[in-house]
């Protein structure tokens, strides 16, 4: 009994201890920095970028769970992407909004069409599109079957989003992390943040999943 | 602090948001737990008649 509480809890307790600490570190360790003349609006991105990271995450899932779903046509499958996709909708814009945010102290502005920040609207898009395909598809089974062509076809916009800094000239800033941007106390509550994030994505998952499972479950006894 | 309401208006959304999601899935177990609960009493007077 015991061990299954603790199997059935511990990530979600891991998580909130993460999301404790990297709030402590994100409010009071990591030193404030100055970034085009805004020194604590800066610290938004220790945040941001977990939930991009998030958002990304989630999204794959959604790839690898479609592509599973269709090979094997096993409902498990379509549950897992559904579920992702619901937390990477979610995900998604969380990271519009707070790049949105910090977006209007650095540019003077909350939003401007450059290629970064396009490419994401249109992620966001994508996958409100893949929900709203398994709402209208009439059949449940035909609308897990669009949605996982959708949600395979719709994850090409994610490297193209992650790339957009790379391969096209947008105001949206480098990526610091992999050029040795940051100093130690920077990296860590990044990296601390990132865990926090990744364990609640994946402590929500597990709980979606399961209620959806268990919908299906009522549904088909009801029909009985 | 500048720009300090700036950061706590992400860090609000960002915390809304997660504590709406959650509030959803609750109020969703709740529901499940209700159906669930319902069909268990239904089915002694299935089994009876």
């Amino acid at each position: 009994m015991e061990q299954n509480v603790f199997r059935k809890y511990w990530l979600a307790v891991l998580g909130v201890v993460l999301i404790l600490v990297a709030l402590w570190m994100v409010f009071l360790y990591v030193p404030t920095v100055t970034q085009d003349g805004h020194p604590f609006a800066q610290r938004i991105f220790y945040f941001h970028v977990p939930v991009d990271w998030v958002a990304f995450l989630s999204f794959f899932i959604v790839f690898i769970a479609s592509i599973a779903y269709l090979r094997t046509r096993d409902r498990k499958w379509d549950n897992i992407a559904h579920s992702s996709a619901e937390l990477g909708i979610i995900f998604t814009s969380l990271m519009l909004l707070t790049g949105m945010i910090w977006a209007r102290p650095a540019w003077g502005v909350y939003w401007v069409w450059d290629p970064r920040l396009t490419t994401a609207l249109v992620l966001w898009f994508i996958y409100v599109a893949y929900l709203l395909v398994r709402s209208y598809a009439g059949e449940e089974v035909r609308g897990a079957r669009f949605a996982a062509v959708l949600g395979i076809v719709g994850f090409i916009d994610v490297p193209i989003v992650a790339l957009a800094i790379v391969l096209w000239r947008t105001q949206h800033p480098a990526p610091l992390v992999f050029e040795g941007g940051l100093d130690g106390k920077m990296m860590a509550t990044l990296m601390v943040s990132l865990a926090a994030f990744t364990c609640l994505f994946a402590s929500l998952l597990r709980v979606r999943f399961s209620l959806r499972k268990a919908e299906y479950l009522l549904r088909s006894i009801e029909q009985e | 602090m500048e720009n300090a309401g700036y950061f706590f208006a992400a860090f609000a959304i960002i915390w809304a948001v997660v504590f709406g999601y959650v509030m959803f899935l609750v109020n969703k177990a709740g529901k499940i737990s209700r159906q669930m609960k319902a069909i268990e009493e239904a089915r002694p007077r299935r089994d009876q008649a």
